[in-house]
């Protein structure tokens, strides 16, 4: 009698898989996709790390419908062509039954075409510039409405902000943020006094200095990104920029603890980040998440945004099967609209019918450890908004 | 372009940029010196050069580490110490990738560029599995960090000048290396004509490894030094190199004061631009303008006379 019903708990394989994909009756497999070599290697081993401990928590807890999870992880090399022929392997040749992974919107629209001509399914857990919906992507992390609109109306009601230098990286990204940024500033009445983009990897920042020092903006709003970071903070405070006494008040979307650890923490005391998630969340879901996280991988390990919003990938698409019942995307698609996630680090989520998630926005104050203390939370959950109307 | 600004402002701003160019042209001194040399007086192109830079702000990033665990006292004087290491370890890889690797490879200038480029990958990884692959800081001693204040809106940032020093004492160094030494005279003398040195007693191989050295040493110097301003991480090498061919082949290949000269006129126009144009406009029309001075004069701007 026991033994019927424990069987009748994990429905047959049949069942539960009708579109050939790699599922048996007792594993289940999906792909890890990231670059673990070349320049992206940085920022993306982090997720690999939070994706890798997901499945590894999810498989002692029972797994997915009674399947231990397995994984195939390719890696991308920071080269979008090789994301798609990775991804295009995953899923022909491995046939998984997820993917997790790419990090960089070019890496994401490699896959793209991809992943929809083979009706997969990719997990993607950077903050990026919105814009985009497809039926065959789940995006974990914030796109551009959530992260910039909360910070800006932040520092105006906070801080009295009345102007504002744009600065970023020379790529899609940043531009488009500080496109949606300008907006936002314009339709509040305010004043953007700089705007400013250099080339990735580039390192000498005196000349933007200089001009910031003389237009004396309220807030530098910042979407510099990779090592550029290193070179801009520490030269900021060489110039004498002392961000600890919030005159310019520097609000960054682009800084995580990850980049800190980086550019050291007595460079960017005192700067701001508008993003979802910070180490130092205080609630006990985040607790249990940064110990388990340290266990595995060591002490030393600084967990950013980003690596947060890998982790939820895995958990979604676990409870996004068990609501279908199903490992077949047609029927997943079908239920992800409502689907949440309690134990999420960041508090809770849910997912929208637009593919992303819902969220709250904070704004962290970088600390000399290089940890953020959270001074701001909006209250609600903001919803995701990927085609903001007048912001394109 | 001037709109907005009064004049004791635009004063301020020519002189913030000027200093601004002059630190960005210390930079490039101290990428190109160590390249130009190679190429210059042994024609081998060396691809790994910023690798070689990268070695020398790890000993940086090393030496900080063991100061801070060991020799907390003496913190604020262990960056002299760094660049005395970066110089002598790059210089010694140096020696013995010249060695095992170039020699065998002279008068097949394309071949050491393959060479030196497979050196480079083989180096990045061996910096990812040695040190991983996220980027590394170093802190700097509180003396070094802060500006001097000029005026209300001048101030000279004082990494900005320490980075100013060791370029003018590298520059120097190397002037009378090269024009005032022994060693220098058999350099030029192995440059302007091989087999007629050789035939004088002087020996030539020795001298490639020396001068190859010399070069990979000077590059672990710009390593430290670039470890005040940037950062420090398996491929960042190559975020350098591009910059270095330029300002060398701009120059003039065989010419060391060709790379200071083209160093200069680049740091300048680039810094100035900047300002009053965008950051990527100001790289673009930079490129724009030294592509189309080196199609008036193929050989750089200034080009050694030798008899062929």
């Amino acid at each position: 009698m026991l033994a019927t019903s424990v069987q009748a708990a994990v429905p047959s394989t049949a069942e539960v898989n009708t579109t050939g994909l790699a599922v048996t009756d007792d594993s289940v497999t999906v792909g890890i996709l990231h670059s673990i070599t070349g320049t992206m290697a940085i920022s993306e081993i982090g997720s690999v790390q939070a994706e890798k401990l997901a499945i590894d928590q999810i498989n002692a807890s029972g797994g997915v419908l009674g399947r231990q999870i397995e994984y195939v992880q390719e890696d991308g090399a920071s080269d979008w062509p090789t994301f798609a022929e990775k991804s295009r392997k995953l899923l022909r040749q491995d046939d998984v039954a997820a993917i997790f992974g790419a990090w960089t919107s070019a890496s994401r629209k490699a896959i793209l075409p991809v992943i929809e001509q083979y009706n997969g399914m990719l997990y993607y857990p950077t903050f990026y510039e919105g814009l985009e919906q497809s039926p065959n992507v789940v995006y974990t992390g914030q796109e551009a409405t959530q992260q910039i609109l909360a910070g800006i109306d932040w520092a105006v009601k906070e801080k009295g902000a009345k102007t504002f230098y744009l600065l970023g990286s020379d790529y899609i990204w940043p531009r488009t943020s500080n496109k949606i940024a300008r907006k936002h500033i314009d339709k509040l009445g305010l004043k953007v006094v700089g705007e400013e983009y250099y080339p990735l990897g580039h390192t000498q920042f005196n000349s933007v200095i200089n001009k910031i020092k003389l237009k004396k903006p309220d807030v530098i709003f910042a979407s510099v990104v990779g090592g550029s970071n290193v070179a801009f903070y520490k030269q900021m405070k060489a110039a004498g920029v002392d961000f600890t006494d919030e005159q310019p008040l520097l609000l960054t979307i682009s800084v995580t603890e990850d980049e800190i650890r980086g550019i050291g923490g007595e460079n960017v005391e005192g700067i701001y980040a508008s993003m979802k998630y910070f180490q130092s969340l205080d609630n006990p879901n985040n607790q249990e998440f940064v110990k388990a996280f340290k266990e595995t991988y060591g002490d030393d390990m600084v967990i950013g945004d980003v690596t947060q919003a890998a982790y939820l990938g895995p958990w979604l698409w676990k409870a996004a099967v068990e609501k279908a019942g199903s490992f077949d995307i047609d029927k997943i698609r079908e239920v992800f609209a409502g689907i949440e996630f309690n134990k999420a680090p960041e508090g809770y989520v849910r997912i929208h019918e637009n593919h992303h998630l819902w969220s709250k926005t904070r704004i962290g104050r970088a600390q000399t450890d290089g940890q953020y203390q959270v001074v701001y939370e909006t209250e609600e959950l903001m919803e995701p908004d990927p085609f903001p109307e007048g912001y394109q | 372009m001037f709109d907005g600004y009064t004049s004791s402002e635009l004063m301020s701003i020519f002189a913030m940029q000027g200093f601004a160019g002059l630190s960005l042209f210390s930079v490039f001194v101290l990428m190109a010196m160590g390249l130009a040399i190679i190429f210059g007086q042994m024609g081998v192109i060396n691809m790994a050069h910023g690798e070689f830079m990268i070695l020398g702000a790890y000993t940086t990033y090393l030496t900080s580490g063991f100061f801070q665990s060991y020799l907390p006292g003496l913190f604020g004087g262990y960056f002299l110490v760094a660049m005395v290491l970066a110089f002598l370890i790059c210089a010694a890889l140096g020696a013995l990738v010249e060695w095992l690797m170039i020699r065998h490879l002279y008068h097949r200038p394309l071949d050491t560029l393959l060479a030196t480029w497979g050196l480079s990958l083989i180096m990045q990884q061996a910096y990812r599995s040695i040190f991983g692959a996220r980027e590394v800081g170093v802190e700097l001693p509180d003396w070094m960090m802060g500006a001097f204040q000029v005026t209300d809106l001048v101030e000279l940032p004082i990494n900005g000048l320490f980075v100013m020093i060791i370029a003018l004492s590298i520059a120097v160094g190397v002037y009378l290396l090269m024009y005032r030494s022994g060693y220098g005279k058999k350099v030029r003398a192995v440059v302007q004509n091989r087999p007629m040195a050789e035939a004088v007693g002087i020996n030539s191989a020795g001298i490639d490894r020396a001068t190859f050295a010399l070069g990979c040493g000077i590059a672990g110097i710009a390593g430290a030094a670039f470890t005040m301003i940037g950062s420090t991480g398996p491929s960042s090498g190559q975020a350098y190199i591009v910059d270095t061919f330029l300002v060398v082949v701009f120059g003039g290949a065989q010419s060391l004061i060709g790379t200071i000269v083209s160093a200069f006129g680049i740091s300048q126009a680039q810094s100035t631009m900047e300002f009053f144009l965008s950051g990527s406009m100001a790289k673009v029309l930079t490129l724009l303008v030294v592509v189309g001075i080196l199609m008036l004069r193929p050989e750089g701007l200034i080009a050694l006379k030798v008899r062929r």
